[in-house]
């Protein structure tokens, strides 16, 4: 091997992100970088080519979400790096393990505003999980293995690696054996004490209406085998996180959906019903408890987390169990009792009332084509594959949330935290190219969707099969529904005037088609899956349509606005 | 309350502006922030005062050991410590102030450190109310310029849990953490 040779801190990069597992990258060169794309050449890394460097962090965060492997984007300094804050904050809100590096100006330059030189560590300091600035060749090995290590140790995020175009080109001995992190204050392992595990178990068999609050901590962990005995031993029913989506199966008799701001009504009457809840690897995040003063407020809390920060940070818990989710069922398991909670799972059922009447998916065939069709017909069209569906952010995501139903873990992938239009293509990418066997479906709104749609692009240059379905209602559609609710329906900046999104994607090489009515989603779903490059939908939905339920911002979680009943009988009457 | 953190990190580039930083993103006002070396070249030890009520205070502490750098948190408002605070204080003191000045020094037992023909310059050390018991008196006097340290902190006795073993004993540390939440 090269161990212990002279080597530029250029090379030194590329073979410690090789021997770091990476296999891809996704990157957009510049002056600063330069040294470092100059020696890809001698690497076995694949370097994707992006066209905007969030695209590159999106990507990246994608390819993490996707495979739990760490994802990896290159930018150069000043505008390269600044770039790719929205996708750096992106995973750091969503706790994915993503290792971005960029190019500095030479550190004799540092502070001189040189030209493309911004502090990029100050910039991205509370947005990252950790950041480095590294000014000398000799640095690199250690600082790359660090970065690997902090990201996808403990709680996951990204972490930021500046190196400077000298500490690039100069040369050193490369030791890889010597180069061992050293974080002498970086303890991701956290255990509970047993007196806790103690105390957690007696809240859970003197509870009588229990429910299980999944998160995307699950995922992270790996522990949905473990989560799914735990429930069934417990006969605990479980509510998901946006996020924790897939951690239990839709199908399972004990899911009950998603909660929170968008959730279904019974979930969110079976949280303030409960009296105790189990957060499972979740954070207790605004949208999915509503008004904190009335949030559960008969139910004792036991709250299962690997960051200590988190424990009665907006919700003040009984029991934190702090440590790996995984690692704290394996020791909970043996000593959970079985008892019969049919009492509580029955009146949850009765809870459910006439939701499913409400529902739009039972709404005959009107000639309207709304979105939750598209996307049940997607579910349908897709359930039986290993399908991954990588959303954007807005109404469209919560249909999606809410019609398709996940039966695994790593099968949607979506920004919740930050809410950051525009991840759905570029995160697709990354998706794509961790899971190539996976069918890749983008479900992206009209606003979202022109954010970042110069990476259609990338996907036709990397010839990747992506299929891209454009929920297209004119509007920027969670803005204009909260103008509707709350600002007297005074849509303000937030219609939108499109262009054709099928020529736009022909343009690019991608096949495009656009689809108006309900009887063409199915066919559309078939076609794109059948050709073998990359496919364009633009369904052009309903303009107006409005997710249901919703609790308002700042309201109480029982508080909801409903479906009006009007509106299914209207469309009846159609 | 006002709590008193001492914390030891890394003593590296940047570490002063990742703990500031945390403070400033997670919306809690430092009241004192001081920072110096210790007696290991690789540590720095910080003593910090903030306003926080009982769950702030352990949100700190937890948040402070997110920060890859930090090596070890204390938290010693309720432990038996020394606390001291520096302060050099400018008095206006004209010829017939000039004695009574400097027996309100005596009496706090603080030093003058500069003579100039119309002002005294006074150190004093100690507790803050100290500090704050000598400024009082001086107030009528004239004061034209005074500048304070911010406390440094010590906890009593023998050191359960030091810099030393935060570096080196990572057991040790592991278990103060847990018992941090």
């Amino acid at each position: 091997m090269k161990d212990k040779t002279n080597m530029t801190g250029a090379s030194i990069l590329w073979e410690c992100l090789e021997r770091e597992g990476v296999k891809t990258v996704f990157g957009y060169p510049g002056g600063a970088i330069l040294p470092a794309y100059d020696a890809l050449k001698g690497s076995k890394i694949h370097h994707i080519l992006v066209r905007h460097e969030q695209g590159a962090t999106h990507m990246a965060d994608g390819y993490a979400r996707a495979s739990g492997q760490v994802g990896v984007a290159v930018a150069t300094s000043g505008p390269g790096a600044t770039n790719m804050v929205t996708g750096i904050a992106t995973a750091m809100l969503d706790s994915s393990p993503i290792v971005c590096i960029t190019g500095q100006v030479g550190s004799k330059l540092i502070g001189s505003d040189a030209f493309q030189e911004t502090d990029i560590t100050g910039v991205t300091l509370p947005i990252t999980k950790h950041n480095y600035l590294v000014t000398h060749a000799s640095e690199v090995a250690r600082t790359i293995r660090e970065a690997f290590y902090v990201a996808r140790s403990g709680r996951p995020g990204p972490v930021l690696v500046d190196i400077t175009k000298d500490a690039q080109q100069t040369t050193c001995e490369f030791d890889w054996e010597a180069a061992k992190p050293q974080l002498p204050g970086y303890r991701p392992d956290l255990s509970p004490a047993p007196k806790e595990y103690e105390q957690a178990l007696e809240l859970i068999h003197n509870s009588k209406r229990p429910v299980i609050l999944a998160g995307h901590g699950i995922i992270i962990s790996g522990a949905m085998n473990e989560v799914r005995e735990f429930a069934e031993r417990a006969g605990i029913p479980v509510a998901l996180t946006l996020l924790g989506i897939g951690a239990f199966p839709a199908s399972h008799p004990l899911n009950l959906g998603m909660m929170g701001m968008h959730g279904e009504a019974w979930v969110n009457h079976t949280i303030q019903e409960a009296d105790l809840l189990l957060a499972f690897g979740m954070r207790f995040d605004d949208r999915v408890t509503g008004n904190l003063k009335t949030y559960a407020s008969n139910a004792k809390k036991i709250h299962i987390e690997i960051d200590p920060a988190e424990i009665n940070k907006n919700v003040k818990v009984d029991v934190p169990l702090v440590g790996d989710l995984r690692e704290v069922l394996h020791e909970l398991l043996p000593k959970v009792e079985t008892i019969d909670r049919s009492e509580w799972l029955d009146s949850i059922d009765k809870l459910k009332g006439d939701a499913a009447v409400r529902d739009i998916q039972n709404l005959p065939d009107s000639g309207h084509l709304y979105a939750a069709h598209v996307i049940n017909d997607l579910w349908r069209e897709t359930r039986d594959r290993e399908t991954v569906v990588v959303t954007d952010v807005g109404q469209h995501q919560m249909w999606e949330a809410q019609y398709y139903k996940h039966e695994k873990a790593r099968s949607l992938i979506t920004s919740g935290g930050l809410g950051t239009m525009g991840f759905a293509l570029p995160a697709a990418i990354g998706v794509k190219v961790a899971r190539p066997e996976a069918e890749v479906w983008v479900v992206v709104g009209d606003g979202g969707f022109q954010m970042t749609l110069c990476e259609l692009a990338t996907i036709v240059q990397e010839k990747l099969k992506v299929n891209i379905a454009i929920i297209n209602n004119g509007f920027l559609g969670m803005v204009r529904q909260w103008q509707e609710f709350f600002y007297e329906r005074n849509y303000a900046a937030t219609p939108l005037l499109n262009p054709d999104f099928a020529k736009l994607g022909e343009a690019y090489g991608i096949r495009s088609m656009t689809v108006t009515e309900r009887s063409q989603v199915v066919p559309s779903v078939q076609a794109a899956r059948e050709h073998d490059g990359p496919v364009l939908i633009n369904f052009r939905v309903e303009q107006e349509d409005t997710v249901y339920p919703m609790v308002a911002a700042g309201a109480s979680l029982h508080e909801m606005i409903r479906r009006p009943s009007k509106i299914v009988e209207t469309a009846e009457d159609e | 309350m006002l709590n008193t953190y001492v914390v030891y990190v890394e003593n590296k580039p940047g570490v002063l502006t990742r703990v500031a930083s945390l403070f400033r993103r997670r919306a809690f006002n430092i009241d004192s922030l001081t920072v110096g070396r210790t007696e290991k070249p690789e540590v720095s030890r910080m003593t910090i005062t903030v306003e926080a009520d009982h769950d702030q205070a352990r949100r700190i502490e937890a948040n402070l050991y997110k920060l890859v750098n930090v090596l070890l948190v204390e938290n010693i408002t309720k432990q038996p410590a020394i606390i001291r605070d520096l302060a050099m204080i400018k008095v206006a003191a004209t010829h017939e102030a000039r004695s009574h000045v400097l027996e309100l020094a005596s009496v706090f037992r603080a030093r003058v450190v500069d003579v100039a023909p119309d002002s005294l310059t006074i150190e004093i050390t100690g507790a803050e109310d100290k500090i704050d018991g000598l400024l009082e008196v001086l107030r009528p006097y004239g004061v034209l310029e005074m500048v304070r340290t911010g406390i440094v902190a010590m906890r009593r006795g023998k050191s359960s849990a030091t810099a030393s073993n935060a570096a080196t004993d990572e057991d040790v540390a592991a278990e103060d953490v847990s018992h941090s939440v």
